[in-house]
């Protein structure tokens, strides 16, 4: 599904069309410029030296990647990225194996309590994280999961490995898949896991690539409870580890505009490559909401 | 309630042998398939709610060897915090203008793309773009660019001849400045779910509206408007929950977690962060939190209730 161009509400002469036309790129492209300037001076800022940092100029008079260098050599975050890469891949691994199953299972049985249970799921959205993280950080404290290594990654990333928003996502895409192919697989004696794993995962594949970008990029971007439950350094998260980072480095504006572009653009490029799933994943949810 | 009776009338119609055995093998199956992802819902999020509910109650602090139990007295203490209602002014502020600003200016924007052609799919990654951006790093160059020093935004304004502005710096400033944040980020996703919305009108409804000799604005008041209504609905529902929770954005935007000059920018959620991560007071701090579910709740619930009911009628 693509998103098509609504129609004009009424098509004007064409001379009067034009000017409209020609006025909507002048305005859309005014909002673009405003949107996107601080990517812009963010990526510019990052290649001034030290010394030309607080000069008004747009443009770096002898752009230098030293900014960059630091920042990868002298701190962490090139373990925070990884960092960040486990949780952001293990979540969503979880979250599109779990979700599916919980969405087909609600799109395609009927069994006493599916509507309920459904309720109860979405009610869930409606929750404040707020809400969870007290009780959440007093279980992980009492289970003092944070000092070891898998405990404390299993920390960072057990809220985020079911979605509700996810599970309402492949519900919506598991209903428009016709019973009968499943039907016909079940007359052929496959099993019940079978069906869902060989015949049903594979044709809701695009609703697959949009939630897996989306979880991802949640989780990436997540920063409230990994705030609060790491302990240690080396466990920090990108978001984490940059928030921090500023009362490390001191007020290091070209380290902190360095450090900005390098967790901006890996996102950027994943989004300029999955731009149509992204997109095609909020049409699905929004229209339907 | 609709649903218990609609899962009751399966179930009566379910009654020839061959049909109930199948039924009780979909049962089964889905119980089993369901089994992990129930427990994970009743673990990690009803329980904790519950649990919430239950700290409150108390005089919990983690530094502390007993935790007495006060009944209300959390609740009785928040009536009087002058620091809890300066949070919950501001949060109704920021959803007040966040809103309707990122609902307006995405509608806008949208109607603007569908009139255009040519670069449309670039327009509408460009606008995204701030979408998919970590919110630590936008706000320091949100930081950066509203400077009174050294900031690009008071430089251009000086062009402009109007005087330098303290934006995060100042009280009266701060707010709205934070509140400029959320709304760029958030544009985006506006501009895309509007997009879809207006894609889904037929075409042939304006068609009869222009025979009929109706104006483009009286088209849009009465069919854009209404047939969008589910979208706008939609936007209205998650926008007004997600501002409800601002934090990420107000945490980084200041050196401190302390809320902005003289807490201006202070939020609900940032306020429950403070009370329970910086003074670890658990319990008082869940007291707001079931507050702040409360108020998302009743907010929400009018929300749908007033929203759909006006224009299906």
């Amino acid at each position: 599904m693509t998103v098509t161009a609504p129609a004009p509400p009424t098509p004007s002469p064409r001379r009067r069309l034009d000017v409209r036309t020609a006025l909507a790129y002048l305005v859309l492209t005014v909002g673009v410029v405003v949107t996107l300037f601080p990517f812009v001076w963010m990526l510019l800022t990052s290649l001034k030296s030290f010394q030309e940092l607080f000069n008004l100029t747009i443009l770096p008079a002898e752009p230098t990647l030293g900014n960059y260098g630091q920042v990868l050599t002298q701190t962490r975050f090139l373990q925070w990225f990884a960092n960040s890469l486990l949780v952001a891949g293990v979540t969503t691994a979880s979250v599109l194996f779990f979700d599916s199953l919980v969405g087909y299972t609600l799109a395609k049985f009927d069994f006493p309590g599916k509507n309920l249970i459904f309720i109860l799921i979405l009610s869930t959205l409606m929750i404040p994280t707020e809400m969870l993280v007290i009780p959440w950080f007093v279980g992980v404290s009492d289970l003092q999961l944070t000092r070891s290594v898998p405990g404390a990654y299993l920390a960072i990333m057990f809220p985020g490995l079911m979605s509700a928003f996810g599970v309402f996502l492949m519900r919506q895409f598991f209903e428009s898949l016709p019973t009968d192919l499943l039907e016909a697989a079940r007359i052929d004696g496959m099993s019940e896991f079978g069906i869902f794993w060989h015949i049903a995962l594979p044709l809701v594949r695009p609703a697959l690539a949009s939630l897996a970008i989306f979880t991802f990029l949640g989780n990436w971007n997540a920063f409230l409870w990994p705030l609060i439950v790491i302990q240690q350094p080396q466990f920090r998260t990108l978001p984490v580890g940059t928030a921090l980072f500023n009362g490390e480095a001191g007020t290091q504006w070209g380290l902190i505009m360095a450090a900005s572009s390098l967790a901006v653009i890996p996102v950027l490029l994943v989004f300029a490559f999955f731009q149509r799933q992204i997109i095609e994943g909020i049409v699905l949810t929004g229209m339907k909401g | 309630m609709a649903t218990t009776s609609e899962v009751r009338g399966e179930r009566v119609q379910a009654r020839s042998p061959r049909r109930s055995s199948l039924k009780t093998h979909q049962t089964r199956t889905a119980y089993t398939f369901l089994l992990v992802p129930l427990l994970f819902f009743l673990v990690v999020r009803f329980l904790p709610t519950l649990m919430a509910l239950r700290l409150s109650l108390f005089d919990w602090n983690i530094l502390k060897e007993v935790q007495p139990y006060v009944g209300l007295d959390n609740y009785r203490t928040l009536v009087g915090d002058e620091r809890f209602g300066q949070a919950l002014r501001n949060t109704a502020l920021y959803t007040l203008i966040g809103v309707p600003l990122q609902i307006v200016l995405g509608l806008a924007v949208a109607l603007m793309l569908g009139r255009v052609r040519a670069l449309r799919g670039l327009y509408r990654a460009l606008y995204f773009a701030p979408y998919v951006t970590p919110i630590v790093a936008a706000a320091w160059v949100w930081q950066w660019l509203f400077s009174p020093q050294f900031g690009p935004v008071n430089t251009f304004l000086t062009w402009l001849h109007v005087p330098p502005q303290p934006f995060l710096t100042s009280p009266n400033q701060a707010l709205a400045t934070t509140a400029g944040l959320v709304v760029w980020q958030n544009l985006g996703f506006q501009i895309v779910l509007f997009l879809a919305g207006l894609a889904a009108i037929p075409r042939s409804y304006y068609e009869a509206a222009e025979i009929d000799g109706a104006s483009p604005w009286q088209s849009f008041r009465s069919i854009t408007l209404p047939l969008l209504n589910p979208t706008l609905v939609f936007s209205v529902v998650t926008g007004t929950i997600s501002y409800l929770q601002l934090f990420t954005q107000v945490v980084n935007l200041n050196f401190t977690d302390q809320g902005g000059p003289l807490g201006s920018t202070m939020t609900v959620a940032l306020y429950i962060y403070q009370i329970a991560f910086g003074r670890y007071q658990m319990g008082y701090a869940s007291a707001i939190t079931v507050v702040l579910f409360v108020l998302i709740l009743a907010i929400t619930l009018l929300q749908l209730r007033f929203l759909t009911r006006r224009y299906e009628a």
